[in-house]
C-alpha cells in the first residue's frame, strides 16, 4: 500500500515549479481548465516518482525535476529543416514522405509541416477530459500542461491506411523546452489505422506525451514508435488504450534515443477475443536508461496479450522492463505471454526485468520469461571463419537477436523504417 | 618449390579446462604441398578437430609452441577472417546455427567480404543468386535451404551440404573438411566427394578428416596421416587408410608408445 503523504516543498522541486508555471498561464492554455486544475492539485498532493515508489524503483527521474524547462518554441525554419532531414533519412525517403502526417514542433502542431489525412476526422485539440481519474504522475503533468495533440476519429469500417505522427523538440537558443502532447485516437467498430510515431529533437528537452486510444469492436490499431530523441533528452510516453471485443492494439516501441526514457502502455482488454501486443526493442549506449513498462488488464474472457521485448545494451546503459498482467475473475481463457531478452555488449551494461502476474481467474494460460547474455563467441567465430570481419559479424548477430521482435511489425514499410534505424544506430556505435 | 604451401611445425596447443591448461596438440608436424589432398584419421579425442580449429583461428585455444606457415605467411598471426580471405576454409564437424540470420544473405555477405579482401569485384544480388542456386543444385540441395536461417533446423546431412556449399562459393585454396562425410547419406557422400574432387587443381589443397574409408574411395588422397594424442604417428599413401580400416588403431598406438 502506498500511503500518500504530502511531500515537503523540496521533494516536489521543479515540478512544483511547473505547477506554479501552470497557474501563471492557466487561462492561455487550450480548453476548459477543470482537468488541468485537478491535475495541478493532484501533483501538489502526491509524491513525484522516485526510486522509493515501487513503480519507479528501476528508473530514477529526479534529474528531470532538477531541470528548468521553458515552453518557448522553435523557429519555423529550424523545424522545417529538421523535418526535411527526418523525412529524407534513408528508409523514410520515398514512402513516408508521401504519407499524411501530423507534425508537432515543441509541443504545438505545425500546420505548414503537416499534411492532413483524407477520410478521417481530425479535430483541433481542445483540452483534456476532466472525467478521467488521475493515477500517474506523468499523465497528471501532461494533463496539466498539454498544449496540443492529435485528435483523430476513424469512422466505422474504414481502413485509414498509414498516418505519420512526428514530434520534434528544437527549442531556441539552447534553452530546454518541454513538450506535453496529448493525443486522442478513436477507432470505431471495424476501423483500422497504422500509426508511425517518430520523436526527435536536439539538445536537452522534456517530451511527455500521452496517447489515449479507444479501439472499437473488431478495430485494429497498429502503433509503431521510433523514439530517436536527442541524447540529452528526457522522453516519456504513455499509451492508455482500451480494446473492445475482437479489437486489437498492436504496438511496437523502438527506443534508441534520450538519456532517460520511459514508454508505458496501459491497455485494457474490455471485450472478449480482444488482443494487445506490446512489443519493442531498446538499443542503448553510454549512460542511457530506457524503460518499457506495461500494465495489461484482461477484463474479458478469451483475450490474448503478447510481449516480445529485446534490449541491446552497451557502455553503462541500463534497460528496464516491467510487465504486469492483471487477469480479472471474469477473464477466463486468457492467453498472456511476456518475453524480455537482453544482449549485453559490455561488462557494465545492465538489465532490470520485473514481470508480474496478478491472476484472479482459474482457467488461464500466462507465462513469462527472460534471458540475458553476451554475443555468442562460437557464432562469431563461425562467421569470421567464413571471411566476415568481426565488426560486420557482430552487427549481423545483433540484428539477428532483434529479428524475432522486428518480424512482429507486420507493416512492411514501417518495419523497413525500424530496420534502417537499427542499422544507423549500429553504424553510429561502430564509428 | 622453396616455400611449402602449408607447413605445420612442432605445433602445441592447449585449451583452458576449468582454469588449468589442458594440452591437446603436442608437437604436431605436417606438410601439405599445393594441389594435394591429405587425409587425417585417428581415434576420437586425438585432437583432429582441435587442429582444424587452431588452423582456422579459434580464440579459445592457446598455441604454446610451434609455427604454421600458409603460402609463405605466418598463419597464426592472422585473424580468422584474414585466414579466410587468404584462402583457408574449414568445414565444421558441428556447423553452428545462426538463428535470425538468413542463409543466402549470410553467404552473400561472406562471399563479398572475401572477394573484397582479395581485391575482386563484389557480386550483386543477381549474380550471387545465380551462382548460389547453381552450386546448390550441383549439391542436390533443396533451394529452400537458402531462404532459411543458417543451419537452424537443418538435418545433420543438410548442415554438411551447407558447409560444402559455402566452400564452393568462397573458392578457397585450402579446405579442411572435418568429418564432413559423417551424417551424409550414401548419395550425398558421393555428391560431396565429387564436389571436392571437382575443385582439385594445382592451386587447391585439402585436409580431409574422416573415420571412414568410403569417402576416400571417391576422393583418393595423396597422403594419409594417422593422428593420436595430439601428434602425427604415421604417414603413408592411400593404402594406409585400408590398413587402418582392416586393423584398427591398436597396433599403431602400441608401436608409438
Ligand atoms: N573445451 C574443452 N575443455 C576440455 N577439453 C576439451 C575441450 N575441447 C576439447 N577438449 C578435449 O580435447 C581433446 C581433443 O578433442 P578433438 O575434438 O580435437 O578430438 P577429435 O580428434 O576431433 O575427436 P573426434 O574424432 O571425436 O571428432 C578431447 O579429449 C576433448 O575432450
Ligand atoms: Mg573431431
Amino acid at each position: 500500500m502506498n500511503v500518500i503523504v504530502p511531500p515537503a516543498r523540496s521533494a516536489i522541486g521543479n515540478a512544483g515549479g511547473l505547477v506554479e508555471q501552470y497557474r501563471a498561464m492557466r487561462l492561455e492554455l487550450p480548453g476548459e481548465p477543470t482537468a488541468r486544475d485537478l491535475a495541478a492539485d493532484w501533483l501538489e498532493r502526491h509524491e513525484l516518482p522516485s526510486r522509493r515508489v515501487e513503480a519507479w524503483r528501476y528508473t530514477d527521474i529526479r534529474r528531470v525535476w532538477e531541470t528548468p524547462f521553458e515552453t518557448a518554441g522553435a523557429t519555423p525554419e529550424r523545424a522545417k529543416a529538421r523535418l526535411g532531414a527526418l523525412l529524407s533519412t534513408h528508409g523514410l525517403a520515398d514512402d513516408a514522405a508521401a504519407l499524411p502526417r501530423l507534425v508537432f514542433v515543441d509541443g504545438v502542431l505545425s500546420r505548414a509541416l503537416s499534411r492532413m489525412p483524407d477520410g478521417i476526422d481530425v479535430r483541433p485539440f481542445a483540452g483534456v477530459d476532466a472525467a478521467e481519474p488521475l493515477r500517474h504522475p506523468m499523465v497528471a503533468l501532461n494533463t496539466m500542461l498539454a498544449t496540443d495533440g492529435m485528435v483523430v476519429r476513424v469512422p466505422a469500417g474504414l481502413d485509414a491506411g498509414r498516418l505519420l505522427l512526428v514530434s520534434l523538440c528544437e527549442g531556441i537558443g539552447g534553452r530546454a523546452v518541454a513538450s506535453h502532447l496529448r493525443h486522442r485516437l478513436v477507432l470505431e467498430a471495424g476501423a483500422s489505422l497504422a500509426l508511425l510515431e517518430i520523436g526527435e529533437g536536439s539538445g536537452c528537452y522534456l517530451s511527455d506525451g500521452v496517447l489515449d486510444a479507444e479501439v472499437g469492436a473488431s478495430a485494429h490499431l497498429r502503433h509503431v514508435r521510433l523514439q530517436r530523441d536527442s541524447g540529452e533528452a528526457f522522453s516519456f510516453s504513455m499509451v492508455q488504450a482500451t480494446v473492445a471485443e475482437r479489437g486489437a492494439y498492436d504496438g511496437f516501441n523502438l527506443a534508441l534515443g534520450a538519456v532517460l526514457a520511459r514508454h508505458e502502455v496501459h491497455a485494457t482488454l474490455s471485450g472478449p477475443h480482444a488482443a494487445v501486443h506490446v512489443n519493442g526493442a531498446q538499443l542503448l549506449a553510454d549512460a542511457q536508461v530506457a524503460d518499457l513498462t506495461s500494465v495489461i488488464a484482461h477484463d474479458a474472457p478469451n483475450c490474448v496479450s503478447r510481449q516480445t521485448v529485446k534490449n541491446v545494451l552497451t557502455g553503462r546503459a541500463r534497460g528496464v522492463f516491467q510487465g504486469k498482467i492483471v487477469v480479472a475473475r471474469v477473464a477466463q481463457k486468457t492467453d498472456g505471454y511476456q518475453m524480455n531478452q537482453a544482449l549485453l555488449l559490455s561488462e557494465t551494461a545492465e538489465i532490470d526485468a520485473k514481470p508480474e502476474l496478478e491472476i484472479y481467474a482459474d482457467d488461464v494460460k500466462c507465462s513469462h520469461g527472460s534471458t540475458a547474455g553476451a554475443l555468442d563467441e562460437e557464432q562469431l567465430f563461425y562467421m569470421r571463419s567464413r571471411g566476415v570481419p568481426v565488426a560486420e559479424a557482430r552487427a549481423i548477430l545483433v540484428r539477428a537477436f532483434l529479428d524475432d521482435a522486428l518480424q512482429l511489425v507486420d507493416d512492411e514499410m514501417m518495419r523497413g523504417v525500424l530496420d534502417e534505424a537499427v542499422a544507423a544506430w549500429w553504424r553510429g556505435r561502430a564509428a | 618449390m622453396s616455400d611449402p604451401f602449408l607447413a605445420i611445425r612442432g605445433l602445441c596447443a592447449s585449451i583452458d579446462d576449468n582454469g588449468t591448461p589442458k594440452p591437446i596438440l603436442q608437437g604436431l608436424d605436417l606438410e601439405i604441398p599445393a594441389g594435394e589432398v591429405h587425409a587425417i584419421m585417428g581415434p576420437n579425442g586425438s585432437g583432429k578437430s582441435t587442429l582444424s580449429y587452431v588452423l582456422a583461428g579459434r580464440a579459445d585455444y592457446a598455441v604454446t609452441a610451434g609455427s604454421v606457415s600458409f603460402k609463405g605467411q605466418d598463419l597464426l598471426a592472422m585473424e580468422p577472417d584474414e585466414r579466410a580471405a587468404a584462402g583457408m576454409f574449414l568445414a565444421f564437424q558441428a556447423p553452428v546455427e545462426l538463428p535470425g540470420v538468413n542463409n543466402a544473405n549470410f553467404l552473400r555477405t561472406a562471399v563479398n567480404a572475401v572477394r573484397r579482401a582479395r581485391g575482386e569485384a563484389e557480386l550483386d544480388a543477381m549474380q550471387f543468386l545465380k551462382a548460389a542456386r547453381g552450386q546448390a543444385k550441383a549439391l542436390s540441395m533443396p533451394e529452400d535451404l537458402l531462404k532459411r536461417n543458417v543451419n537452424v533446423g537443418f538435418s545433420g546431412g543438410e548442415k554438411k551440404r551447407n558447409e560444402v556449399l559455402q566452400m564452393a562459393m568462397l573458392a578457397p585454396s585450402f579446405a579442411i573438411l572435418d568429418e564432413t562425410d559423417s551424417g551424409l547419406d550414401i548419395d550425398a557422400l558421393r555428391i560431396v566427394a565429387e564436389g571436392v574432387q571437382a575443385l582439385r587443381s594445382p592451386t587447391f589443397s585439402a585436409l580431409v578428416i574422416t573415420h571412414h574409408q568410403r569417402l576416400l574411395d571417391y576422393l583418393v588422397p595423396d597422403r594419409v596421416h594417422v593422428m593420436a594424442r595430439g601428434r602425427i604417428l604415421r604417414s603413408g599413401g592411400p593404402e594406409l587408410a585400408h590398413q587402418l580400416e582392416a586393423q584398427g588403431y591398436a597396433g599403431f598406438l602400441a608401436e608409438a608408445a
